[in-house]
């Protein structure tokens, strides 16, 4: 089976193809830049080291979220478009999800999370076990202080995976203390080639149907409906 | 062989998608509107219609290819909006154009919305150089010279608000509902003209307009009534409105019709629709019999994707040709549109 994977969903532009669950080609771009100009000249790049034309895909997997909403949509936009040309399945893996599979450490907690400014973060909870990995908290937009309070209540070690560790290391290790655990520096980067493994194993999703996971309404929306709420206790 | 061109429009609150048949024929044309969406928050919020598009994209451009009946293979370019408009609404089509380009092959066209609004016309009747467009919409009121295909020169635009910027203003003034545009043009109908606002000339030779002041205008009016415990009728206020903003619009386009001695003026964008606009143009161009006035069909005024193949079949046709690398350009100037490479 050969997978194109697409990450723009946050910082890192990663494109990558794989062949019977072989990563073939794989290029990230670490740098903030415009996800738009660069995606398909990384893909064509990709699939031309790959020895693989476009047409010879058999899926396109894509990191559906949470993160940036105008990256995401970029890959959404890219990736629906080619595997409904194409006439070829889908495959949506959250963005979150991708970064965990970074550790091979079984049995831990892990917290892959994206800052998402004013203390808040993108997060949930995962766990590799021997099947595969588990979602033990689903991924969410919280404030960075009430999820750590969450997570030392369970008073087990939980490991966390993030490209911006730094904004929030000082609060972590107040809260957690020595639950904390630090994965090492190259295990913080999602890797697109990991979203080409995933995508040959995981389910396939209706191309139509899928939208990115922004976890947020728009803020007017949320805004309305506070409103439609009032008016109608009242 | 016939050239068949594909547009894709996404450049505010419209998914659209459509096939163009020898610059000039309609195969298919499919318009998702939003408007719905976001008529409860008064006007367009651009992440809602963001989130829009990359969950219609690729619906609409099924129906669209259902409609035709033919398959991408057998289409010869793909041309995208490329801006001005929103940001993120704009992102969506481009990337799915530039999907669709690399998987099937396909040459790739950035086309600028305004040429695409002008273009929407030629679907109707072919074009007579020198020809004048007067552009009229939320975003634009220009008006614009083409010597040839492909030339867009602006000889006049809007200094601050766009004329249809005004009507949604004083539409909300008015407690319309949105969007106010055509509220004003179907309440004008039935009221009189009768409440003098400014017509904002400007100098003797300049063809640029201005609305700022016509809004402020209208606004104080309604204030002062209202201080004064005195009712004005809506209507009337609509009708006074429109008035001020068709004398100029009529006569800032026919002086530089007849200025430039153009064979054709065409009247493009979502505010030509509007019915007072259009009986105005039609009573002062019969001055000038020898011009050719025309308007496009109504379902061709608002935001679609045809005209965007129709101005992308021109483009195609002179060899302009974008890259993967292209990207939205949310203040895409008509100029810098015109003189690419
Ligand atoms: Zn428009």
């Amino acid at each position: 089976m050969n997978v194109l994977a697409i990450d723009t969903s946050n910082q890192v532009l990663g494109v990558a193809a794989s062949k019977a669950g072989v990563i073939q080609a794989e290029q990230i771009i670490n740098i903030k830049r415009n996800h738009s100009i660069g995606l398909m000249p990384a893909i064509e790049h990709v699939l031309k080291e790959s020895n693989m034309e476009v047409n010879q895909l058999d899926r396109i997997a894509v990191a559906k979220g949470p993160g940036s909403y105008t990256g995401v949509r970029i890959g959404l936009a890219t990736a629906k478009t080619m595997a409904w040309s194409l006439d070829i399945p889908i495959v949506a893996v959250s963005s979150l999800e991708l970064l965990a599979h970074n550790t091979r450490e079984k049995e831990l907690a892990i917290s892959p999370f994206f800052d998402a400014r004013r203390g808040l973060v993108y997060t949930g909870l995962y766990q590799l076990q021997s099947d595969g990995m588990h979602v033990l908290q689903p991924d969410q937009n919280i404030d960075m202080k009430q999820w750590l309070e969450q997570l030392k209540e369970e008073q087990r070690p939980v490991l966390f995976l993030s490209q911006d560790l730094a904004i929030h290391e000082d609060s972590i290790h107040h809260v957690l203390g020595e639950l904390a655990m630090a994965a090492p520096s190259i295990d913080h980067l999602p890797r697109p080639g990991i979203l080409a493994l995933l995508g040959g194993q995981s389910e396939e999703t209706e191309v139509h149907a899928l939208t990115p996971n922004y976890i947020r309404l728009v803020e007017a929306e949320a805004n309305w409906l506070k409103e439609q709420k009032q008016h109608g206790s009242n | 062989m016939s050239e068949y061109i594909l547009g894709i429009e996404t450049s505010c609150d419209e998914t659209a998608a459509a096939i163009v048949k020898d610059g000039r024929d309609i195969v298919a044309n499919v318009v998702a509107s939003q408007i719905d969406s976001h008529r409860r928050f008064g006007g367009v919020v651009p992440e809602i219609a963001s989130r829009h598009h990359v969950e219609q994209i690729t619906v609409v451009l099924e129906e669209t290819f259902q409609q035709a009946g033919i398959t991408i293979e057998d289409i010869d370019a793909i041309a995208v909006t490329e801006g001005p408009g929103l940001v993120g609404a704009l992102l969506v089509g481009v990337n799915a154009a530039k999907g669709l380009a690399f998987a099937h092959h396909k040459p790739l066209i950035g086309v600028h919305h305004i040429a695409g609004h002008i273009y929407a016309n030629r679907l109707e009747k072919e074009f007579r150089f020198p020809l004048l467009a007067l552009v009229v919409s939320g975003g634009h009121t220009e008006l614009i010279l083409m010597r040839e295909h492909g030339d867009f020169d602006i000889i006049g635009e809007t200094r601050d608000d766009a004329a249809g910027e005004a009507y949604d203003k004083v539409a909300r003034t008015l407690s319309l509902p949105y969007p106010g545009g055509p509220q004003i043009d179907q309440l004008a109908t039935e009221g009189e003209a009768n409440i003098d606002f400014p017509r904002a000339w400007l100098e003797e030779d300049s063809f640029d307009f201005s609305f700022s002041g016509l809004k402020s205008a209208v606004i104080n009016t309604l204030h002062n009534a209202k201080q004064k415990g005195q009712t004005l009728e809506s209507k009337d206020v609509a009708a006074s409105f429109q008035a001020s903003v068709v004398e100029v619009l009529t006569e800032k386009t026919f002086k530089a019709a007849t200025q430039y001695q153009v064979k054709q003026v065409i009247v493009a964008g979502g505010v030509a629709a509007n019915k007072g606009l259009r009986q105005s143009m039609i009573a002062k161009f019969k001055q000038a019999p020898a011009i050719d006035l025309l308007f496009p069909p109504l379902s061709l005024c608002t935001d679609n994707a045809a005209m965007i193949a129709a101005a992308g079949s021109i483009a195609y046709q002179q060899g302009h040709r974008a890259g993967l690398d292209l990207n939205a350009n949310p203040s895409f100037s008509l100029e810098r549109y015109a003189k690419r490479p």
